[in-house]
């Protein structure tokens, strides 16, 4: 079967960003972009799944700026067979990317769509659901464990009380969680190689789909300052102060 | 503005957390109606009829709703959430689980998190790990959302009296099925909802010094524990116990790191803490930088005097 894996990049997740003075935005010239880590987490269930014989092709799909071919580049070092790309220079909304991903599942087939929980810049949490919902699909969310059986995949969930098992019918929609593997690093023959897989280029229209969106964004604030805290150096300081300055225990 | 609050539950008692999101549904104003989507779930409507500010509960009682798969929960929330203004859940992995896909199916894109309400169209939600923090206004005729619980205080459970009436139409898509369920059981508070959390790190060790060295000092407190991602991939803990962007957003009085560094993404889950004491050997850890009082010391050594001093 075919399985489709939607990559986005992002800021790298141990870049400290900071937000512009205009309040518009926060500043990403000249800071580092890599692949969202739990996308990688993705690609690297669907070529696990490949190696076991379950996937026969691997498609990734970025919808983003030109420099996103870098990520799906990435994910086809990683094992992905071929790319595409959805560019568009505006800074889209979850629901616009569930569409347009819409649009490239009706065209590709897939039987198992694998995206991460949440890209960790807007920190959403919403694109694979949102997915399901226009697919009329079973949707496998917070993902720690995949298991494909015949027509049916079962999924064990993360949830805040534990682990939940559900078994959807495929086609199906997976986000992944961090626990769900650990992905391998690119070898550099790989890379070498992931430069001439191919790479097609699309554009939302293709799809049928206008970028603009409801949800506009205001302004953007750096979060309130915490008062700079003070170093103890005993234990009976450190009681005394709980009790007594900060009154808490 | 009307307002359909979706209750979070399982199936007996209502979770606390739909007490913060109806706090944030009155500071939008207007008429509260809670939706009670499950199975033999009388008890959790009874209970959503007493909090206080809910003017009706809905109550949709069906088998397909048992275990709040997302494709049959979503599909009725979708068809109930037409003749509302805002579609409010809490930020919980089933909150986050079905929202997205209720506002799909409505055609309206949808605002995670939100930690402050400005107007009834204008929120505040947190960005990249909570560095940033964003204003979003929505333009949608219905606003669908999740609600940040740490941020709104709850309100009360009991004072209300508002009618209950049942929604006879079930949704069941066929397409998913519930297998099975694996919930850890503990006598602590709950993590996200507790007044001191107690956290541990990859500084502790081992799973068995985790427990050696920080049960005690949780009991003492009678506090809720957390762990960071490094203490939860290296098997010290499981998982429902990460604090931090991808785990839970806990905002007690009182947060202890032990032997925690404090990267971006562990901040990003307890920084709104009232008071936070860290713990570390490591003097320049970035913990301290958020920290109201840090230690620097053996965990070992500290954290048992801590618990013989308290």
């Amino acid at each position: 079967m075919k399985a489709l894996v939607a990559v986005k990049r992002v800021v790298d997740a141990n870049v400290k960003v900071r937000v512009k003075p205009d309040n518009s935005g926060v500043d990403l010239t000249n800071v580092k972009m890599s692949i969202n880590p739990f996308c990688e987490i993705a690609v690297e269930e669907a070529v696990r799944l490949k190696e076991k014989g379950t996937v026969s092709e691997i498609i990734v799909v970025s919808i983003g700026p030109k420099e996103a071919q870098e990520q799906i580049r990435s994910a086809m070092a990683l094992g992905a067979d071929r790319g595409i790309l959805v560019e568009t220079a505006d800074d889209i909304g979850a629901l616009e990317v569930a569409k347009i991903l819409k649009g490239v599942v009706e065209q590709e087939q897939p039987q198992l769509i694998l995206l991460g929980k949440q890209a960790i810049d807007d920190d959403s949490n919403q694109v694979g659901q949102m997915l399901a919902a226009l697919l009329g699909v079973g949707q496998g969310t917070f993902a720690s464990e995949v298991k494909v059986d015949g027509d049916k995949v079962q999924v064990t969930r993360e949830i805040d009380g534990g682990l939940q098992t559900v078994e959807l019918s495929l086609p199906a929609i997976v986000t992944t969680d961090l626990r769900l593997n650990e992905p391998r690093y690119a070898a550099l023959p790989n890379i070498m190689k992931a430069r001439k897989k191919p790479l097609d280029n699309k554009s939302p229209a293709d799809y049928g789909v206008t970028t603009s969106t409801k949800l506009k964004t205001v302004k953007v604030e750096p979060p309130a300052e915490r008062k700079a805290g003070v170093q103890v150096k005993s234990v009976d300081e450190l009681v005394e102060k709980l009790k007594n300055e900060a009154k808490v225990i | 503005m009307s307002i359909l609050v979706i209750a979070e539950h399982d199936n007996k008692t209502l979770n606390g957390a739909t007490l913060n999101v109806v706090a944030a549904a009155q500071k939008i104003g207007g008429d509260i109606t809670v939706l009670v989507v499950g199975s033999a779930a009388q008890a959790v409507a009874d209970a959503s009829a007493k909090v206080a500010g809910v003017s009706k509960v809905l109550l949709a009682d069906n088998a397909a709703y048992a275990n709040q798969l997302a494709e049959n929960v979503a599909a009725l929330v979708a068809d109930v959430a037409k003749s509302y203004s805002h579609v409010l859940a809490a930020s919980t992995s089933n909150g986050k689980n079905i929202l997205p896909r209720v506002a799909a199916l409505l055609d309206v894109s949808m605002i995670t998190d939100i930690i402050a309400v400005e107007s009834a169209n204008n929120f505040k939600r947190p960005i990249y790990a909570g560095n940033a923090i964003a204003t979003v206004q929505s333009e949608e005729a219905i606003v669908v959302g999740t609600v940040r619980g740490t941020a709104f205080d709850p309100v009360a459970s009991e004072g209300g009296s508002a009618a209950v009436e049942a929604v006879s139409e079930a949704k069941d898509a066929g397409i998913s099925k519930f297998v099975a369920e694996e919930i850890v059981k503990s006598e602590r508070p709950e993590l996200t909802a507790a007044r001191i959390v107690v956290s541990g790190g990859r500084g502790v060790g081992s799973g068995e010094n985790y427990h050696t060295v920080l049960d005690p000092l949780a009991d003492k407190l009678g506090a809720a524990q957390g762990a960071s991602r490094a203490a939860v991939d290296a098997g010290f803990v499981p998982n429902d116990m990460q604090v931090g962007q991808t785990g839970k957003i806990v905002a007690p009085d009182l947060y202890i790191a032990v032997g925690i560094s404090g990267a971006i993404q562990h901040l990003a889950g307890m920084k709104d803490s009232k008071v936070i004491v860290a713990i570390n050997k490591d003097e320049e850890a970035p913990i301290n930088a958020v920290a109201d009082y840090w230690l620097v010391g053996d965990l070992n050594a500290v954290v048992p005097e801590l618990v013989s001093k308290l």
